[in-house]
This record gives C-alpha cells, structure tokens and sequence, in this order.
C-alpha cells in the first residue's frame, strides 16, 4: 500500500505521475460506529494522522487543545482531532455525524463518525444511509455489547452488505489471539442472520497505529490486511449499475421551445440512446433521442450520473415523475409496507398525515398500521401503536396519491424515503419499502347518480362541518346543542357529533394515548365528511387538542366548508366549572393524560370563528355562530322565507 | 460491476448537482453565494454543468465589503460578462457610513458587521429562501458536522443540536416563511479534489493564486499585499516586491500571502500538497480563538 506521500512528489515526472493516479481513483463511503469509548474517533485521527494529510499547524493546535480537553495524559489525542463542537469537547462524546476525509494513492475516503451514544440510534442510521461498507469497533476488553448488536442491526437494515469488525485496544490484552478469536466467533454467530456478504475481523490499536495503516510487529499470529489496505481492496459490488434502469426526474429543463430535457441522477441501471423507457406512474413509453451533458452527449449512462435525457415523442413528464426501463417496470402504488426508523422526540402517531419524501416526489402519507415495532437489541417483535425516537418498527402507509417504487433490499435509491412533519417541518422518520398492498389497486371509488350537491339542493342549503374545539369543561357541547337547536328552528337539517357519545360507540375501542386521540379525531372526520356528503350541516363537538388531526379534517372536505369554531375558556374557568368532575379526578391522578393537564392542547392559529366564554353568555355565542353561517352562506339569511 | 466504475471526482460532481438541481427545484427563490475563489468558480461551474444547456434558474450574490483584491473584482466581472449571469452586489452601507475597516475595528467585528451583517440584509432584502455556499467539510473541525442543507431560523441563526437529519439523497427543503437553508454543495470535497477538478475541466480562477511579483509588508511574519493606497503603513514599514501567491482569497488586509514560484496550475497544486501549513492559516480571521468558526456560524457567517 502506498500512502499519499507529498515527499515522493518532488521531480516533475514523478508528480505529473502522481496527479493522474489521482483522477482515477475510485470512492469508498463507510461509517465507523461502536460503543461509547471503543475508540471510534481516535481510529479516523489515526486514519487521518497516518495517511499525512495533517498539516503541520493543524497539529500545533491539535497539541494546544489536547492540554485543554485531553484525556491521554501528555500524549496527542487523536480523538481531538474529529470531535468538532465546542459542546462536545466539553462533554468529551461525540453526539452527532461528522464526516472526514483521507486518500490513498488507490481510493477517497468519506468516513462518517457515527455517536456511539444509546440515544443517538438516529445518526448511526443517517451515516449508514450514504455507506456502502461499516467499521464496526468493538474495545478487546469489553467485546461484544449490547450496542454492539444494536449498530449491526442498524447497518443490516439500511442495507449495508459489507462489515470490518474492528477489535480495537488489542494492546489492552497483551495482543492475545485467543482473545481475538473468542470475540469474532461470538460475533459471527450473532451476525449470521445480518445478511452480511463480507464480513473480515482485523485485531488493532487505534492509539498506536497497529494494523491501521501499517503491519503491526506486535500481532505475529494475524495475517490478514491491514484496516487500510483491505478498505482500499474490498470489492463493494456497486449493485445499483446492475439493476434496471431508473431515473427520478429533478428538474424539466426547457431552455427554449426547440429542447425539453428531463434532467436527474441515474438512480440504478444504465441508460443508452435509443432506449424504450416507460413513465412508471403514467404508463406513457418513449425512447431516449439523446443523454445531454454540458461536456457533450453521451451514447450511455450509468447509476451515479447526473444527467439530462431527451425522447422522441412528446409525453407529459414533470418533476417526481421515474423514467424507467420499459422492459422492467417498478411497482406503482399508493399503499406499502415499509420499515421506519423514527428520528424526532414527538412519537409517530398513525392516522396523522405526514409529507413523505421519496425520490423526487412529495405527497401526503398516513400510517394506518404498525404492524409491529422491532427490539434492536434482539431482532424481536413486540406490538406497538406508536413509535418513538430511535425506535424501529414495520408500518402500512397510504399515500394522497400512488408512487413508483422498488423494495428498498432491490434498490437502495428508489426503496427510501423520509418522513416530514406538516407543522414543525422537521425530518421525523426514514423509511425502507418492503412491498406494494396489492389492496390499493382492487378498491375503486363507487359512482354514485346522486351527488352531494343534489342531496344539498334538496334540503336548501349547504353542507358543512362546524368543528368546536377547546379544552374538556370550555362549553363546547353546551353551545353546539343550542346551535343545532337554532338551525332546527330555521328548518334545517344538522347533526351532533359529540366527543364522548362517539366513544360509546364508534370509537369504544380507543382510549386516551396521544395514537388513540389522532384515531379518534380520524373516524370522526371521516365520519363528518360522510354526513357532509349526505347534505348535513355536521355540528362536531370534541376536545380535538392537536392542530395537525384539525387540519386533516379541514382538507378532507371542500373548501368553504369547514368552519373551525375554537371554545375558548381559560383552564382555571374550565376546571372551576368541572361539570362531570373530571379535573379534580386528573389533579388527583386517577386520569392518566387529561388535556390540559397532563396532555397538551394545541389552540387553533386561525379559527374561524373564536368565542370567549368567558365574555358572553351560551345562547349569545351560540347565536354568533348562527350569524356566521348565514354570512357565508351556509344557512341562508334570517329575513329569506323557506 | 464494481463502484469503481466512475472516478471520485465523478462521483463528487455528480452529488453536487443533483444537490443543485434539487435546490433549484425546490425553493421558491434561491440564490448562490458567489465569493469570487476558487470553490466558488467550481460551484459556479457545477451549477452551469447542472442546468445545460438551460441558463442558471437563480442570481449570484456577491457580498462586497469594498475591501477585496482589485484582480477578484474584474475577475468576477469577466465571469459575469463571459456567462451571462445574473449579478447581485450587496454591501453593508451602515458599516462604510459608520467607517468600519479591517484598521479601525479588528478582525472580529470588521468581518461582522462587513461580511456577516451584510450577508444576512441581503438575504433579508431579497427574501432568498435558500443560498448556496462553497463551503467544505474538510476546511475545518466545526464544519465536518454541517449538513448539506444547513437549517437557519428567521434570524439566520444556526443552532447546531437543532439540525434535520440527512439520509440517502433525500433533502428536506421545507421552510416556514423568513426561514432559509443554506445549502453546501462541495461539503464532501477536499482541497485537493477541488484544485484536481480546476486542472481537469480547465475552470478559471483569479489570477492572485498563482505566482508573482507582488508589492507586499511583512506583518507579524504574515505577507500583506499593498492592494491600494488605503492600507496604512506603519513606521518603518515599505512595501517590497517578492514572489508571493494567495492560497485563499478574501479582503486583502486580512489575507496573507505565501512566498512561492508556483506559476501554473500544477505547480500550485504540488506545492498545496508539500505545503507544510493547511490552508485557512492564511484566512487571519481564524485565529481568534480555538472555537471562533463555530461562534462566527452560529451568527449566520458562512
């Protein structure tokens, strides 16, 4: 092996040399990851220390902080060298992905550090997303840990095929092969199952060098590669270049009127002029006319390019659209079945809808499932309504509309997608597709002859769901009764839909958890949208505390008609009025997660209709709403005979 | 089929544009920072590569403190003209008012008020969305955790334990209004790969990074050039003419020259790999304090 050596670089021939190695080295993404002080960090600063490209004042400071922050003595301390914020020096852990950097005269590295720390389950899966290969460390005194068959399980599920199981701190037992040999047969028999294509052991010390770039003197009974030298010979079977074509379209790029190019990067396959594609979602087929770059056109393409193809025949492609090999279609659905590894402290809530990234498409997803959650320790099942952060577990979601896909163990690029929150717009999930539900495809909406608005018409006037809001005890049931009470009088038809009748009912089977809410609201939307359909003004008096489930009911109907009615009582009147004596019981602790008290409620941003009850009597109230709806339209004006 | 079907250099361009395509998809108005060097001429080169043979779907901004190199000005001006590009130049005109220069304030507060203050007005002004940086991940310790779309609140505030997780290609591009991204598309680039990829594809750069004889005081054992006549001369002091080259490029008072006969781009690139000090050592600014482009990120400083 040799190491990028500017030395060696001196006469002009030999540097001339030098830079054409250079271009046409290839690209190795792995990440590291181990327990807490299994020496993760110091093995890249050795990594990096070693292959020299450590600059003489980068290692001036390196020798001022590690007076500061060290903690091997008067040694350097590698470790120093990768662990970037100002934070987590301080705390002496490495708490989120850093990525580094190192050559050979054979490969580039991209390393990403992944937190050994149990809470940061996240960023290990964050690393592994972009790698093709893990350094799995294990420290020889401790050997295999808990941690140790969590980060495995990670690495196997985000589809890396390739593990280094690095033995580190083999000083630390006096070099012992038998040691070594223990380690590595408990690991592997835990790791059968992983699905792992290579998996090479290699005994080390990170702090003094052996076995990392070079031959350790002190390890006479292993005669395998180095760390450096086998992460510079393994072969990771770029797979995706063998699979069949794919190409999320990024951008329609059209200049003028004379050139329509679909522009992206070739997510699988290889694509050459002249080829039948097919757009996955639409069925329409073309053939390439020509692949377009800006240092010239291309007979063929291969995974990993970024490109811009034209085709003979003018077909409808927009942004999110998958070109794809006419021969060898993905699969197009709006229901599947996926793996999601949550990322954000608020728990996954099925029922919730939430924006769903994959590819260049983005639609609105439910879970409507969660068939199971996964012990990453273990490999076990265990049954969940929710997931929470760093947890792992199977899920069917429905999509607004259908997406073409690949199972994610075929195809790492079109398998994966992300999960977004509506209101926070925080990453909150990613996902793996395991397989279409064949279900979408077999239920088609019924036709029916008789429409909403011919129900309407028939009963003059509009349909509607006014939607009280507001905390347990605020008077939302209270001012409903009284509303449908004065639509009655005014001769029209409306219906309650009351939180706690509903949940004798319909709903009986839900209780209070924040999943069991969202579900609550969900059938209860739904249920309004129907009544709505039928021509009713739907008057629906819940708690409904989260902004996110009213919003799901919002867009189910039409716009203009959801009117968003938030009951606004103050929590100490509310729990002074306690008409059935639930707030003393919740202070008291016999209800567990009690709105207001021990559960949030999200108030409305923009109600429609925002009543102070603590300013006006019922009846008044009820009466503005009346008004309300009579200003819109919903209910015709109090001078119009009917 | 092995991976090493295509180069490093490759594989990098190719992640860069997709990042840039999908910026441009994406964001309702996004911008790219143009600061004149040469990861902002490979930037600019990837993002023409991006949308050929379509034109750039966004302006370049230039965050001019008015204390540049000449030669980087009439640089960026010839690129603009040569590809026709859209141009913004923005310059902090409370800070030239209030008479704020790498003299008369410091370092700290001059590249504030003059670079930072500035960037965030213009960002404001034009209420761009998203702004592209050349920043790398390999430059410097505190960057090697940034994203590629790094999250700024509507202060353009960075908080580092407040940041979206980034998986596979898939980027979250969702802000509220007043919100931005700053999106990094040479994060994963190296010095090298950057100077290999301006040899390979032949890119321009400003002439200050190759060598010659230039007007120059030594201050602090650091080579300043004496660009114009505003920089004060201390006593004693007369500008010598000596070889010298710019490994970075930045407001001429706080950029130090090397002594140095590299005078074409190989030459450049060999003795960047010889060099015995890495890069940002020439950028003064950094040796502040140990953390201090941590403190300058988290104040919205590229």
């Amino acid at each position: 092996m040799t190491v990028l050596d500017p030395a060696a670089a001196t006469d002009a021939s030999t540097f001339t040399d030098y830079l054409g190695r250079h271009e046409r080295k290839s690209l190795l993404r792995f990440l590291t990851c181990g327990s807490v002080d299994d020496g993760k960090s110091t093995l890249i600063g050795r990594l990096l220390y070693d292959s020299k490209l450590l600059f003489e004042d980068q290692l001036l400071s390196l020798e001022k902080d590690s007076r500061k922050h060290g903690t091997v003595g008067d040694d350097i301390d590698l470790a120093l060298l990768v662990d970037g914020l100002e934070a987590e020096r301080e705390q002496g852990i490495t708490i989120d992905v850093a990525y580094r950097f190192f050559s050979t005269d054979k490969r580039k590295f991209i390393v990403a550090d992944t937190p050994g720390h149990e809470q940061y389950t996240r960023n290990m899966a964050t690393g592994a997303s972009t790698s093709n290969l893990a350094v799995i460390l294990i420290d020889a005194r401790r050997g295999v840990l808990t941690q140790t068959r969590r980060h495995s399980f990670i690495v196997s599920l985000v589809g890396i095929r390739h593990v280094v199981l690095a033995v580190n701190k083999i000083d630390l037992v006096d070099f012992s092969e038998a040691v070594f040999g223990e380690i590595v047969a408990e690991y592997r028999a835990f790791a059968a199952d992983l699905g792992f294509e290579t998996l090479t052991a290699i005994p080390l010390s990170a702090r003094y060098g052996d076995n990392v770039l070079e031959r350790s003197a002190r390890l006479p009974w292993y005669a395998g590669p180095t760390l450096v030298e086998h992460l510079e010979d393994v072969i990771v079977d770029d797979v995706a270049a063998d699979r069949p074509f794919r190409l999320p379209v990024q951008w329609v790029n059209r200049p003028n009127l004379d050139f329509r190019g679909f522009s992206g990067t070739i997510a699988s396959g290889i694509v050459r002029r002249g080829d039948a594609i097919v757009v996955a979602k639409s069925g329409r087929t073309s053939t390439v006319k020509s692949i377009v770059t800006f240092d010239g056109e291309l007979d063929a393409a291969s995974a990993g390019e970024a490109v811009t193809l034209t085709l003979a025949d003018e077909i409808d492609i927009s942004r999110g659209d998958v070109l794809s090999a006419a021969a060898d279609r993905p699969e197009v659905s709006d229901q599947f079945v996926a793996h999601l590894i949550w990322m954000a402290d608020e728990p996954l809530l099925p029922g919730r809808p939430y924006l769903l990234k994959i590819g260049a498409r983005q639609v609105t997803a439910q879970v409507t499932a969660i068939r199971h959650k996964i012990d990453v320790n273990t490999g076990g099942e265990l049954p969940a309504k929710s997931l929470a952060l760093n947890e792992v577990g199977i899920a069917n979601l429905s999509l607004s509309e259908p997406v073409a896909f690949d199972p994610y163990a075929v195809n790492r690029e079109t398998g994966a997608f992300i999960v977004i929150d509506r209101l926070s717009n925080l990453t909150v999930g990613a996902g793996m597709i395991d397989h279409g539900l064949r279900r979408a495809g077999n239920i088609h909406w019924q036709a029916l002859d008789v429409d909403k608005r011919a129900r309407a018409l028939a009963k003059g006037q509009k349909p509607a769901v006014v939607w009280f809001t507001g905390l347990s005890g605020a008077g939302k049931s209270t001012i409903a009764n009284l509303v449908e009470k004065k639509l009655t009088a005014l001769g029209r038809h409306a219906y309650i839909l009351d939180g706690d009748n509903v949940r004798h009912g319909l709903n009986r089977d839900l209780g209070f958890s924040d999943a069991d809410r969202v579900e609550n609201i969900r059938r209860v939307a739904e249920t309004a949208k129907l009544f709505v359909d039928a021509g009713l003004i739907v008057l629906v008096s819940f708690i409904s505390p989260f902004r996110a489930e009213r919003q799901l009911a919002r867009e189910l109907v039409e716009e203009g008609e959801f009117v968003e009615v938030f009951v606004d009582t103050p929590l100490d009147v509310a729990e002074a009025r306690d008409p059935k004596g639930l707030y003393a019981k919740a202070r008291a602790g016999e209800i567990a997660r009690f709105t207001g008290i021990s559960s949030p409620y999200e108030a409305p941003d923009r109600p429609e209709i925002h009543l102070d009850t603590t300013s006006a009597a019922a009846d008044l109230l009820a009466e503005q709403v009346v008004a309300h709806l009579q200003e819109i339209g919903i209910v015709p004006g109090a001078d119009v005979t009917i | 089929m092995s991976q090493d079907r295509l180069t490093h250099l490759k594989r990098l361009e190719a992640e860069s544009i997709h990042v840039i395509r999908e910026v441009a998809a994406e964001f309702r108005n996004p911008v790219m920072l143009y600061s004149i060097g040469k990861d902002s001429s490979v930037m600019l080169r990837l993002a023409l590569k991006a949308f050929y043979p379509g034109k750039l779907p966004f302006p370049l901004l230039h965050v001019d403190t008015t204390w540049k190199f000449r030669e980087m000005i009439a640089f960026r001006d010839a690129t603009v003209r040569r590809e026709g590009l859209d141009l913004i130049v923005h310059t902090n005109r409370d800070g030239v008012a209030a008479g704020i220069t790498p003299f008369s304030h410091g370092s700290s507060t001059y590249t504030n008020v003059m670079k930072t203050e500035a960037l965030k007005q213009a960002l404001t002004a034009h209420g761009f969305d998203a702004a592209f940086g050349g920043a790398r991940r390999d430059e410097e310790k505190s960057r090697a955790k940034e994203r590629v779309f790094s999250f700024r609140t509507d202060t353009h505030a960075w908080d580092p334990k407040n940041q979206r997780p980034e998986l596979w290609r898939l980027y979250n591009s969702r802000v509220r209004p007043g919100e931005s991204i700053r999106v990094f598309p040479l994060s994963n680039w190296t010095e090298l790969d950057i100077w290999q990829y301006i040899l390979l594809e032949k890119i321009p750069i400003v002439p200050l990074y190759f060598s010659a004889e230039r007007p120059v005081v030594n201050r602090g054992g650091q080579w300043i050039m004496v660009d114009d006549d505003r920089l004060p001369l201390e006593p004693g002091e007369t500008p010598e003419l000596r070889r010298v080259r710019f490994r970075t490029l930045g407001c001429y008072p706080l950029t130090a020259a090397v002594e140095s006969d590299a005078a074409t781009l190989p030459e450049i690139v060999r003795e960047m790999l010889i060099a015995r000090t890495s890069e940002r050592s020439g950028r003064l600014i950094d040796h502040d304090d140990a953390a201090s482009m941590e403190k300058k990120k988290r104040e919205g400083y590229f």
